[in-house]
């Protein structure tokens, strides 16, 4: 198992370090980045003054040394906008967005796994079909219109809910729902696909000849199987919603990394932008190690 | 032929016009049609057929774990004083794995590939014995020891890839024999298994019937396996029983000529023997989607007359409990030639 694991860690820091390198440069393709910051009025000579000021003369290998050398020793630099350190400005918000996008994946999977259960054993019946139309309309119903119409419910009409802010939990469950219907159906479907897959395999078959319990075949033997392939799109999903929920974010005016990522973007604030990139691709690489942890519990073929 | 028929004890299962039906798209087609057989403690009974005979369906029925589409019916179901058409579904669920154990074709598909073979084979008898997990442990330790298997404490621990194909089917019969059944279902329990190691496992299930004095139902399409196997046997054809009776008497007296196909279809071993043409039976098993008049092998078979088409066909009984299915009385049948001619 720590085999597993160390040769997992490996393979993913080199992944990490591809990944942060190809951000570094596509950053720094999307346009000139000195010309930017002069502004609109500068010369050529103020340009360069610039550039040699941000180092955005040396060739781009020495830029990403530096700056990689630098983001080693926890110094991402500071934003051009409002001149915070970047990590300070990126820790600050990290816990809003790491919040929402746990409590929609819970959200989620609370849902996803028990319908796409009951959708796999009533297969074909009504209650298949009610919960599939359910997830179509998950996917299909856009997160900000959602959003908007809970808060007109929960938050004008009935008074339930705050609307919006990050004060308490109760500001959470909106956004919450609005994330997690959007993520459940993907995960309703996996569920229900792999259940079918397993109910009609032989060791199920076996199982019941045991005359074991119904919840033990259903849940010891069958869910324990089908549920591999969902646990890795769970770690895929949360990488989505850690980066991914900017519209749900400003709908909702949480301060988030997505709310920061999209404000960065819009003043060119390359800095912020830049570590942002490469601290949710860590999170992605971070989360996959996870996922292939858990499934290397759950399926003992897998750490061969 | 191995253990002594014995006759006179009251059948362990009693099985009488027995049907499993399944809707189909194109209707209903009759897995198995109205068949009737019983089985004494002890004894080996072999149901065997090709494909699509219905001898899957008959062992899914007796242990009541049928398609969800498919519909059994019957006018008697016993099993060990239990009926079976009655039971609940809670109630059947203990029988099963306790009284009345089954062993399947794949045992590379039947172990839970997630959970140790331990974990596996003990909770049979915790669920069953309400035992502790102690003593379900050391249960399952001694019945890897009786089927063969060396180190069992070690490979109680391990995971079903980490097993051969004899090594699982071993497991599987250790997991069956678990709660000492009645009553154990062995469905082509060695077809996925090489010619050597299927003979371990034929040899295995032999002894651990003297040792534990289970009835097996044993059903397979190889001939070779009945002769070595069965005390008594039924032959299935198109979902009905065309055959029965001992097994000394089927393999030295067939009379219905799909019995008397079959045996022509079996390799003789005995070497210096005359060399015969190796039989075959031609046309193919007639679909079983709607009703089937009169015999459903007239039209493969080299001795059909105008009765066989129509209406029911009756059982000829014989001696000994023997019966077979044809409008042909048994002088007549028996005088048939044994071997084709050689070309």
């Amino acid at each position: 198992m720590l085999r597993f694991i160390l040769g997992r860690a490996v393979m993913l820091a080199l992944v990490a370090v591809t990944v942060s390198f190809i951000g570094f440069g596509l950053l720094r393709l999307s346009g000139d980045l000195a010309a930017v910051l002069a502004g609109e009025t500068a010369t050529a000579a103020d340009i360069a003054r610039v550039a040699k000021q941000y180092g955005l003369d040396q060739p781009l290998y020495i830029q990403y040394l530096d700056w990689a050398g630098r983001a080693l020793q926890g110094d991402l630099g500071k934003s051009l906008f409002t001149h915070e350190p970047v990590t300070e400005l990126i820790l600050a918000r990290i816990g809003v967005t790491i919040r929402l996008a746990f409590s929609a994946l819970l959200f989620a999977l609370v849902f996803a796994l028990p319908l796409g259960v009951i959708a796999a054993l009533r297969k074909n019946t009504w209650i298949d079909r009610a919960v599939l139309t359910l997830s179509v309309l998950g996917q299909a119903i856009p997160s900000f219109w959602l959003g908007l119409l809970l808060i007109y419910l929960f938050g004008v009409i009935l008074r339930w809910l705050p609307i919006s802010g990050s004060d308490t939990s109760w500001h959470f469950v909106m956004p919450t729902i609005t994330l997690g219907l959007g993520t459940m159906p993907a995960l309703m479907r996996l569920t229900r696909t792999g259940m079918i897959d397993v109910l009609s395999s032989d060791y199920i078959r076996t199982a019941w000849a045991k005359g074991l319990h119904p919840l033990s075949v259903l849940f010891k033997h069958a869910l324990r199987n089908a549920v591999l392939p969902v646990v890795s799109l769970s770690a895929v999903l949360l990488g989505f919603l850690l980066g991914g929920s900017v519209i749900v974010e400003s709908v909702f005016a949480l301060n988030g990394i997505g709310l920061l990522a999209f404000d960065s973007i819009k003043r060119i604030d390359f800095p912020v932008v830049q570590s942002i990139l490469v601290f949710l691709s860590f999170c992605y690489i971070f989360l996959t190690l996870i996922s292939d942890i858990i499934n290397a519990r759950l399926d003992p073929r897998i750490a061969l | 032929m191995a253990a002594p028929d014995n006759i006179d004890a009251p059948p362990i299962l009693t099985v009488e016009g027995m049907s499993v039906d399944l809707k189909v798209p194109s209707g209903m087609l009759h897995a198995v049609n109205k068949i009737d057989f019983s089985v004494r403690p002890g004894q080996t009974f072999c149901i065997v057929g090709e494909s699509g005979c219905g001898k899957t369906m008959t062992s899914l029925a007796l242990m009541r774990l049928l398609p969800r589409s498919a519909k059994l019916s019957a006018t008697r179901l016993n099993f060990d004083g239990h009926d079976l058409l009655s039971l609940s579904d809670h109630a059947m669920a203990e029988l099963r794995g306790d009284r009345l154990g089954m062993i399947f074709q794949d045992p590379m598909t039947s172990l839970n590939p997630v959970y140790t073979i331990g974990n596996q084979m003990e909770e049979v008898y915790l669920r069953h014995r309400k035992s502790g997990r102690r003593e379900a442990r050391e249960r399952a330790e001694f019945m890897l020891q009786r089927v063969g298997i060396m180190s069992p404490a070690l490979r109680l621990k391990q995971f079903p890839h980490q097993l051969s194909g004899g090594l699982r089917q071993r497991v599987m019969i250790a997991m069956t024999l678990m709660c000492e059944p009645r009553l154990v279902i062995a469905d082509e329990p060695t077809t996925a298994l090489d010619v050597t190691v299927q003979v371990q496992i034929l040899q295995l299930l032999t002894k651990l019937q003297e040792e534990f004095g289970m009835a097996i139902i044993l059903i397979t399409h190889n001939l070779g396996i009945v002769a070595r196997m069965a005390d008594r046997l039924a032959v299935m054809y198109a979902g009905k029983i065309v055959e029965t009776g001992s097994a000394l008497d089927v393999f030295t007296q067939p009379h219905h000529p799909y019995t008397q196909g079959l045996l022509r279809c079996m390799p003789t071993h005995d070497h210096g023997a005359p060399a015969t043409r190796l039989g075959s039976i031609p046309g193919i098993v007639p679909s079983l989607v709607g009703d089937i008049r009169g015999c459903g092998f007239a039209n493969r078979c080299d001795y059909v007359r105008d009765a066989c088409r129509t209406g029911d066909i009756a059982l000829r009984e014989l001696p000994d409990g023997a019966a077979y299915r044809c409008v042909i009385p048994p002088d007549e049948a028996l005088a048939r030639p044994a071997e084709l001619a050689t070309p």
